[in-house]
């Protein structure tokens, strides 16, 4: 066990240095997470958009369900993801169980019913304004729909920042579908747990003050923008 | 005057090169029911192209909600109305315009407030948009968000919205609620030239000034029935009903 100040002063210059392991841990983690966000977006979005536009019997089920999916725990995500891609399992053919791909699959399950869940609250808002305007003007509804996502982008590039924060900051999944191998799957959520197990806490440290700027920086990202957003009355 | 009403109504359909008119406008015993009670009760109107008509009348006679069914944006429960003998359809929706008392704008800049409604219409050009813009006395805030602006700039980009889609119908609900006299005097002079320029203004006002200003004709509305509809030039000194009697005076009506 190292003593902490030690400690604290080796994760400082890991980062300062950018240590070539510290710098490819990160790498994987912004590509995997960035990766599950867009497509998370590019399913949540659309899903959200005409959940909250659409009226049909069972909407509220799709509401609740969306809700309570929102709060999926990682483990199982990663459980789930794990039976499916492993060889037994119905996509095994695919053979990318321990590998980055597997690894967005699985954070992408986990943050699509967030995405989805939020934007459909803001463009269920923006369309409550809008919607007896729409319907005066005559507006067709792909024109709608296209004129809410784009009016509500603002909004939805919160409701993104949030997804991906809850993406890059989870560890329960990629470590069951990733396996957390060095220099293939290892992200900073994995690394951090495996090296303060081995008691290597400087890495463990840097990788944790990196992850909290990361953090720190979508937190400035989303508020930014919604001061932009309001100071353009686009909110 | 209303010759050359007639007239301008003449050439602006011969302009556009539309197909057929939508006017006159036949409402035969027109009911809407909604929490259980009848807020129409069995109007009958007749409205005429040309005269611009003013509906007047008590709080919660009934103004809105024929607006509303006017223009389709809510079904009666029963009764007929009947544009120019025809029901009404996306067409004739298209050919008809609406301003609302407090006005929804897009979260957008002014410019693009018009243009979207330019593009809806196929006619998308920022020779038409800067016209427009300059019609209603805009033109300097082309790029300003339209959620920034004073109440009366946002009622004239309404207004200006509304005209964008170049409508033979104007519905105006009480759109100079709360504006200064400059701003009430900007957008009558707009509902003006649209008038001269031949389309039909049916405009819900509670401001007697402004009615007589603006009206040809007023449509007298109580309890979701007309009571009246009356020349303009008769009605403000002899209404012919007892409530429209109140109404001016100011008093109570039963
Ligand atoms: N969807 C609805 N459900 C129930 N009642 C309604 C509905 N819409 C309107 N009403 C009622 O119908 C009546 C007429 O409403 P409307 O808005 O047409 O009045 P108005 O003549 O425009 O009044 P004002 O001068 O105050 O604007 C009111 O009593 C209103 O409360
Ligand atoms: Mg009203």
């Amino acid at each position: 066990m190292q003593d902490f100040g030690e400690s604290f002063r080796l994760a400082f210059a890991l980062v300062l240095s950018a240590d070539g392991d510290l710098i490819e841990i990160i790498g994987l983690s912004l590509r995997v997470s960035l990766s599950a966000m867009l497509i998370s977006c590019a399913i949540g979005l659309p899903l959200g958009a005409s959940v909250a536009i659409s009226r049909f019997p069972g909407r509220s089920a799709v509401m609740v369900l969306l809700n309570a999916l929102m709060g999926l725990p990682p483990v199982v995500v990663g459980l789930l993801v794990y039976l499916m891609l492993s060889n037994a399992g119905p996509f095994g053919w695919l053979q990318i169980l321990y590998s980055p791909a597997a690894m967005i699959i699985a954070q992408s399950i986990l943050i699509t019913p967030i995405i989805a869940a939020l934007s459909r609250q803001v463009i269920e808002d923006l369309h409550n304004e809008y919607a007896e305007q729409f319907r005066s003007l005559c507006v067709p509804s792909h024109v709608a729909i296209g004129a809410l996502l784009w009016d509500a982008r603002y909004s939805l590039l919160t409701v993104a920042l949030a997804g991906f924060g809850r993406a890059v900051a989870e560890v329960g999944a990629v470590i069951i579908v990733g396996g957390n191998i060095n220099h293939l799957t290892r992200v900073m959520t994995t690394a951090i747990a495996l090296e303060t197990s081995k008691g290597d806490l400087a890495l463990a440290l840097a990788l944790g003050l990196v992850l909290m700027i990361i953090a720190l920086c979508v937190n400035g990202a989303v508020m930014t923008l919604r001061s932009t957003a309001v100071k353009y009355a686009y909110a | 005057m209303l010759e050359a009403t007639v007239n301008l109504t003449g050439q602006s359909v011969a302009d556009t090169g539309r197909t057929a008119d939508v006017l006159p406008v036949d409402i035969s015993d027109l009911v809407f029911e909604a929490g259980g009670k009848r807020l129409i009760d069995g109007l009958t109107l007749q409205l005429a192209a040309g005269p611009r008509t003013i509906i007047m009348g008590p709080n919660g006679a009934g103004k809105s909600l024929l607006l509303r069914l006017l223009h389709g944006m809510i079904a009666p429960t029963s009764g007929d109305i009947r544009w120019c003998g025809m029901p009404l359809s996306e067409d004739i929706r298209k050919r008809q315009a609406m301003v609302f008392q407090s006005p929804v704008l897009l979260r957008r800049s002014v410019a693009a407030n018009v243009d979207f409604v330019l593009k809806l219409r196929g006619k998308d050009s920022a020779t038409r948009r800067l016209e427009i813009l300059d019609h209603v006395g805009l033109s300097g805030h082309a790029d300003q968000a339209a959620r920034l602006l004073s109440g009366g700039e946002q009622q004239r980009l309404a207004l200006a919205r509304a005209l964008a889609l170049d409508p033979e119908v104007l519905f105006l609900d009480e759109p100079t609620v709360s504006l200064d006299p400059a701003s009430v005097q900007m957008i009558e002079d707009i509902i003006q030239a649209a008038h001269r320029r031949g389309t039909k203004i049916i405009f819900v006002t509670h401001d007697i000034g402004q009615a007589k200003r603006l009206a040809d004709e007023i449509v007298f509305v109580h309890r979701g029935r007309v009571l009246e509809q009356t020349p303009a030039s008769r009605f403000f000194d002899a209404p012919d009903s007892e409530q429209a009697r109140d109404y001016l005076a100011g008093r109570i009506i039963l």
